[in-house]
């Protein structure tokens, strides 16, 4: 079994952990002969002032308190957190990358350019006929689908007010229908954890402008009707989206657009490999078939005489970010995709799914559902998944996606993903069987190895302290 | 070729799969054959140099030009230090905090951020970050919706708004079905008279910005903020991190939501990568979308920190969260931080007293160059200023471009040049260059 502590300070009272850099060095200064008058300025502004050494020392501290990809395996259920590969860091912060969005066209011919090349191969690889990069996240990749939809509908004069979604899906999902202005119909799973396609039929109607989906779905299991399902909503009317939360799977072996998918988001910081960053940047560039392609938000990228520009497509949805998106993030999944070219992807496919079928042969827990591809949902019952979790904290692995999705009693969502060396995956087994053999007792009092202990997450929310200014003298 | 990233070796493949029960990973993919792909993208592979050498050739096709250019996009000096500690893998590999126990250093980290915004801005909650201004205005206009006493569906804006910001609102507002209308400038700031004289019980935010687009610092904010309160509207302030620095406090003018673009901190020029800021008055907290780090304590009751109140999120609360976003802007966040921290407020103070000087003496440069006038508004100006060509803008910002400077065009007489101590070495260059196009 790996030995594993986390990195942890106290300060000299021995109560805390690293302090807050405005405990360490505040500093207010009063703002007076500024060169505005008084009653434009504030009167004051109190920061951290920590000279550079003490800054650098404060935040390599907390990285030290901090999990990511390159501290160990990171199976988080539906999030692929795959190797972040570092040359594509330099790449995005080439001095020719770094251009200022208000340029005009024919002086960014090369960001014009690889953002099209881009788009191009993200349309080979999703089986789509236009891409465009513009949203900045997996949900507002989603935002961008589902108003897509929305004013191919209202183009057509067919007002619909209905999505519907399988209560496997993604929160994001309904969220995002529900943002968009559209009631939720949620689809019951199957028994077998796929779409029921009787409850499908009973669910799409006329009203029904699009049914979410994603596939394989977050229990890892490809929906293999796929086409019945695609033809029951296009026969209402209906348009089919793909969440590209799971493409990881598939890369080389299926495509959304040749399975019947009208729209889909890709997540270039799960599949095309990105750095997550602690919860973003992502990118979510969305692809769409071509008879969607005149919604595309605007502006969007062509190649005309001699180079690129910037058009407005016919029906254009508008805008879904400021400028175009978060562009180091978009770079380095080019990078991701040029260097792994068609062989290389579909290898990382391949290698993501004999990792979660070995990984769910080698552990103690019940695994409900099959076959399936890059991950895995074990039920972690009659313990509690959550504490199962924060037992597995103290071995040196971050755990899996717990207690979602609901349909399997304390889930336990896994997913390895290809950069997991059969060692590490044995790393991994020997911890959830590690703590499949704990008493409650013990789980309840874990983690014990990591920079926190157990958190309250009761009190934190029931008398929240949001800032430092919030912690007042309480603490 | 394999994925150089996947560390399986032959023989341990074979083992995993003779584990498995199969004989290929092949019969692993659970996809019928009529919808089976044959792998054939055409995107060749290529080597780490080969990548890193096609993609300087690709963009190796952007002009060599020396950026006057602002408008929301912004660049200052990012200290290498932030580069450096930002860069570090148990930043940047990391996801989501959901198991806090080993994620208390980007809990700490953004807490910290959070506590910076809510120190600039006088307000009380800052989330963690929306993915830039033009997406925090569109979440602040659905906020509207949710919090008002009384219905209404107008969002105001200003006349002088970047078409990119009110596009991104129309979409969010097109669900709740807002009708987004502006309201008319005067000389580079609001019109207070006419917004005054539009306000009625259906408008449900009043969104206003400074400095404004055109650089122009407001100096009626308190007005406004007097109007909003009147009508039971909210007031939305659009600003960012170096100017909150040096100007009014956003509580003391009366702002229910600050918004803005915090990426003027931490990160450089990148094509409008940005980080929203979010922040606002306690008593909307259950409606703030996003997510927010809270302090708690451990079980040996040590200060520690957690993503708190989940329930008003998308993962928890489905369709009826306050937004859907999920994945934010954490990293950038994180450098911007990191950037304030290393300026100190006395250094950022500075920066933004330097974003008022510097366009002053600018303009008074360009006033004295033949066929242009500067500045077109008065008041003070911030970080950016608008001045008149007499030649028509177009043929000056192309033959400016010819000579190697970049400012924005955004009138038939009217060029925009935006300027920070990133440009200072190039000012005198670009007066000059003025002087020979705008004759």
């Amino acid at each position: 079994m790996t030995e594993y502590t986390q990195a942890s300070w106290t300060d000299e009272d021995g109560d805390r952990y690293e302090p807050l850099l405005s405990e360490k060095a505040s500093k207010t200064v009063d703002i007076e002969d500024s060169p505005l008058p008084d009653d434009l300025t504030r009167d004051s502004l109190e920061l951290p002032a920590p000279a550079e050494p003490e800054l650098a020392r404060h935040y390599t501290r907390l990285s030290q308190m901090n999990y990511g990809v390159e501290s160990g395996p990171f199976p988080l259920g539906s999030c692929t957190m795959k190797y972040n590969p570092s040359f594509t860091e330099d790449i995005a912060a080439l001095p020719a990358a770094a251009v200022h969005p208000d340029r005009p066209d024919r002086t960014v011919q090369g960001t014009l350019g690889l953002s099209h090349r881009l788009q191009d191969y993200l349309g080979r690889i999703g089986g789509m006929d236009a891409v465009t990069l513009q949203p900045p996240a997996g949900a507002a990749g989603e935002f961008t689908g589902i108003q897509i939809a929305k004013a191919y509908h209202q183009h057509n004069d067919d007002d619909r007010s209905e999505v519907v979604i399988p209560d496997s899906a993604h929160g994001t999902n309904f969220a995002t229908a529900a943002m968009a202005g559209y009631d939720v119909v949620e689809l019951p799973s199957g028994e077998d954890g796929r779409v029921d396609i009787e409850a499908l039929e009973a669910a799409v109607s006329d009203e029904t402008a699009a049914l979410m989906l994603t596939n394989p779905n977050t229990l890892g299991l490809f929906e293999r009707d796929i086409e019945h399902v695609a033809d029951i909503v296009h026969d209402a009317g209906g348009l089919l989206y793909y969440d590209g939360a799971n493409l990881n799977a598939l890369l080389g072996r299926a495509r959304p657009g040749d399975m019947g998918f009208d729209v889909m988001h890709y997540n270039v910081h799960k599949t095309f490999a990105t750095p997550h960053g602690g919860g973003g940047p992502g990118a979510g560039p969305v692809g769409v078939t071509e008879e969607l392609a005149p919604f595309l938000p605007d502006p969007h990228v062509r190649q005309s005489d001699g180079g690129y520009e910037y058009y407005s497509p016919d029906h254009s949805i508008g805008k879904v970010h400021g400028y175009y998106g978060n562009w180091p993030v978009l770079v380095k999944a080019f990078a991701y995709i040029t260097r792994l070219g068609d062989s290389g992807l579909a290898d990382a496919s391949a290698k993501a799914v004999l990792n979660a079928n070995y990984l769910a042969q080698q552990i103690p827990y019940e695994v409900p559902f099959g076959p399936f591809h890059h991950e895995f949902v074990a039920s972690a019952a009659p313990q509690d998944a959550a504490d199962v979790a924060k037992g597995m904290l103290d071995h040196g692995v971050h755990p899996p996606t717990t207690k979602w999705p609901e349909i399997v009693d304390e889930a336990l969502m896994t997913e390895p993903t290809e950069g997991e060396s059969q060692r590490s995956l044995d790393q991994l087994a020997a911890a959830f069987e590690a703590v499949h053999g704990e008493s409650d007792g013990t789980l309840a009092a874990s983690p014990t190895r990591t920079a926190a202990g157990r958190i309250d997450q009761v009190s934190a929310a029931r008398n929240p302290r949001l800032s430092w200014q919030a912690l007042g003298s309480d603490d | 070729m394999t994925s150089p990233y996947a560390p399986h070796t032959e023989a341990e493949t074979d083992a995993m799969l003779e584990a498995v029960g199969v004989d290929d990973i092949e019969s692993l993919f659970d996809v019928p054959d009529s919808v089976a792909f044959d792998g054939e993208f055409g995107i060749p592979a290529h080597g780490e140099r080969e990548v890193r050498r096609e993609a300087a050739r690709l963009l190796g096709r952007n002009d060599d030009l020396t950026e006057f250019l602002g408008r929301g996009h912004y660049t200052h000096y990012v200290p290498s230090v932030v580069d450096d500690l930002a860069s570090r893998s148990e930043f940047l590999t990391s996801y989501t905090q959901y198991q806090p126990e080993v994620a208390q250093g980007f809990l700490q980290a953004l807490f910290e951020y959070q506590s910076m915004l809510v120190e600039l801005t006088g307000l009380d909650v800052a989330n963690c970050s929306m993915y830039d201004e033009a997406t925090a205005l569109g979440e602040a206009a659905t906020l509207s919706q949710r919090v008002r006493s009384v219905s209404g569906e107008t969002i105001l804006v200003p006349d002088h708004l970047r078409s990119g910001k009110r596009a991104v609102l129309a979409n969010y507002a097109d669900g709740p079905g807002l009708t987004v209308e502006s309201y008319p400038m005067a000389d580079g700031q609001a019109d207070v008279a006419a917004l005054a004289e539009r306000m009625d019980s259906d408008v449900a935010l009043v969104y206003a910005e400074t400095p404004t687009v055109r650089g122009v610092i407001e100096e009626r904010l308190t007005d406004i903020g007097e109007l909003t309160d009147d009508h039971d509207a909210l007031f939305c302030l659009g600003s960012d991190p170096v100017a909150l620095a040096l100007l009014e406090r956003p509580a003391d003018v009366g702002a229910d939501v600050v918004v803005g673009d915090a990426a003027s901190l931490g990160t450089g020029t990148a094509y409008g990568f940005g980080l929203g800021m979010f922040v606002t008055r306690e008593e909307y907290l259950r409606q703030v979308p996003g997510r927010l780090v809270g302090a708690s304590e451990d079980s040996d009751g040590r200060r520690a920190y957690t993503l708190t109140l989940q329930t008003r999120e998308q993962h928890i609360r489905k369709e009826r969260a306050t937004s859907n976003i999920c994945t934010n802007q954490a990293w950038v966040a994180l450098r911007a931080a990191m950037h304030a921290a290393w300026l100190g407020p006395d250094g950022l103070v500075e920066l933004a007293e330097d974003c008022v000087t510097r366009p002053r003496d600018l303009a008074e440069r360009l006033d004295e160059v033949v066929g242009v006038q500067a500045p077109v508004h008065d008041g003070h100006n911030f970080r950016e200023v608008v001045a008149h060509t007499d030649q028509p803008a177009h043929a000056v910002v192309e033959d400016l471009a010819a000579e190697g400077y970049a400012v924005h065009e955004i009138g038939e007489h009217l060029i925009q040049v935006a300027a920070t101590e990133v440009t200072a070495e190039a000012e005198d260059g670009l007066v000059g260059a003025i002087a020979e196009v705008a004759k």
